[in-house]
């Protein structure tokens, strides 16, 4: 017997379960990646790309239809959208607090004014190591108070 | 950034028609991809070369196609050009590094600008599929796309020391199908498996 049809936002709380596959400590509703949940007569769930090549798509897509399954949803339409194209903008207070506390300093806009801070000690005294980092979507710098390097989650 | 390409390559393959059969399946001919960026990497400096030439020309392409009257291709080119903002920067910084750089480095980097210029001509180029296009309001205009793209090199080889160089002679014909000989190496390696076996999957 298949389980009754949840509510939309019942789906919403299921996908915020779903950690994003290269940073588990955000979900890919977090993220922004899932854009949109309708049921109007099946489950369609839309999602955005970070970046065009991003390699995790494939495994966010079967990661969202084994939650379908395991919810008991058997007819699930996967769509894909790029408009508008995904920003870091749509990440929220609380996912960018948990990006710190993972030791990955947030998206911002970088200024004189506005330095990136070390998420380990929280100086302002940092520096940009490279700005092409471990993935396109982070750079990486050093703190010059305690040493460390840190990623940078790069705004986009 | 090879990502980012890649990426952006299947959404404009898989809108034109099935994005595995035009990888894969096609022959050296029937690709229209102009000659710049089939040149090999091998030289850091070459390489370098034909990433700057290529991303300036990129950006402002892609900086026209948002506004497309086609709706997926706006689409497509928006996402894409925040990508390649990023590419730009990141080619440029390269090229003003090694300019900037050694004797050494600025002599190889402004030998392989001088190199690759050759085929920076039919970038600019509009064929008649390219008029149609602009007619319609699907493409743009590649020729009014030669001065910013004049000028975003001659901004970057100034910092980078190096001479914009002046050859006048063009090379040309990758979007007519005809290629160099390096575009049959790279397709053999891309396509070998599903030459070998049909349909493979994995």
């Amino acid at each position: 017997m298949v389980a009754a049809s949840p509510q939309v936002a019942e789906v919403w709380r299921w996908l915020e379960q779903i950690p994003d596959p290269e940073i588990p400590v955000l979900s890919i509703v977090d993220l922004g990646i899932v854009r949109d949940v309708e049921w109007p007569d099946e489950l369609v769930i839309t999602i955005t790309p970070t970046y065009s090549g991003c390699p995790a798509m494939d495994v966010i897509a079967a990661d969202i239809r084994s939650a379908a399954q395991e919810h008991g949803i058997e007819r699930l339409r996967l769509e894909t959208r790029l408009s508008p194209p995904w920003t870091t903008d749509w990440l929220s207070e609380e996912a960018r607090e948990r990006l710190h506390s993972y030791g990955i300093a947030p998206p911002q806009l970088i200024s004189i004014a506005n330095p990136v801070r070390c998420p380990h000690c929280g100086s302002p005294q940092t520096e940009r190591i490279s700005q092409f980092g471990s993935t396109a979507c982070k750079s990486l710098y050093k703190c010059l108070a305690c040493l460390e390097p840190f990623d940078v989650f790069k705004r986009h | 950034m090879a990502l980012d390409l890649l990426g952006q390559a299947r959404f404009w393959l898989g809108y034109a028609g099935d994005e595995d059969k035009l990888a894969f399946l096609r022959d050296a001919s029937a690709f229209r991809n102009a000659l710049l960026v089939e040149q090999p990497n091998g030289d850091y400096a070459l390489t370098t070369a034909r990433q700057f030439y290529f991303d300036a020309w990129h950006d402002l392409v892609l900086e026209k196609m948002q506004y497309s009257s086609d709706e997926r291709i706006a689409a497509i080119a928006a996402k894409a050009r925040k990508e390649v903002i990023y590419h730009l920067e990141r080619s440029a910084d390269w090229v003003i590094r090694l300019g900037d750089g050694t004797e050494e480095s600025h002599a190889r980097m402004q030998k392989a600008l001088d190199a690759l210029w050759m085929y920076t001509g039919e970038l600019f180029e509009m064929d008649a599929v390219d008029r149609e296009m602009l007619q319609r309001g699907i493409g743009p205009n590649l020729a009014a796309l030669r001065e910013p793209w004049i000028e975003q090199v001659r901004k970057t080889l100034n910092e980078a020391t190096l001479q914009i160089p002046s050859g006048t002679w063009m090379q040309r014909g990758g979007r007519q199908g005809i290629h160099t000989e390096k575009l049959g190496y790279l397709l053999a390696e891309m396509q070998f498996l599903q030459r070998a076996y049909p349909g493979a999957r994995w």
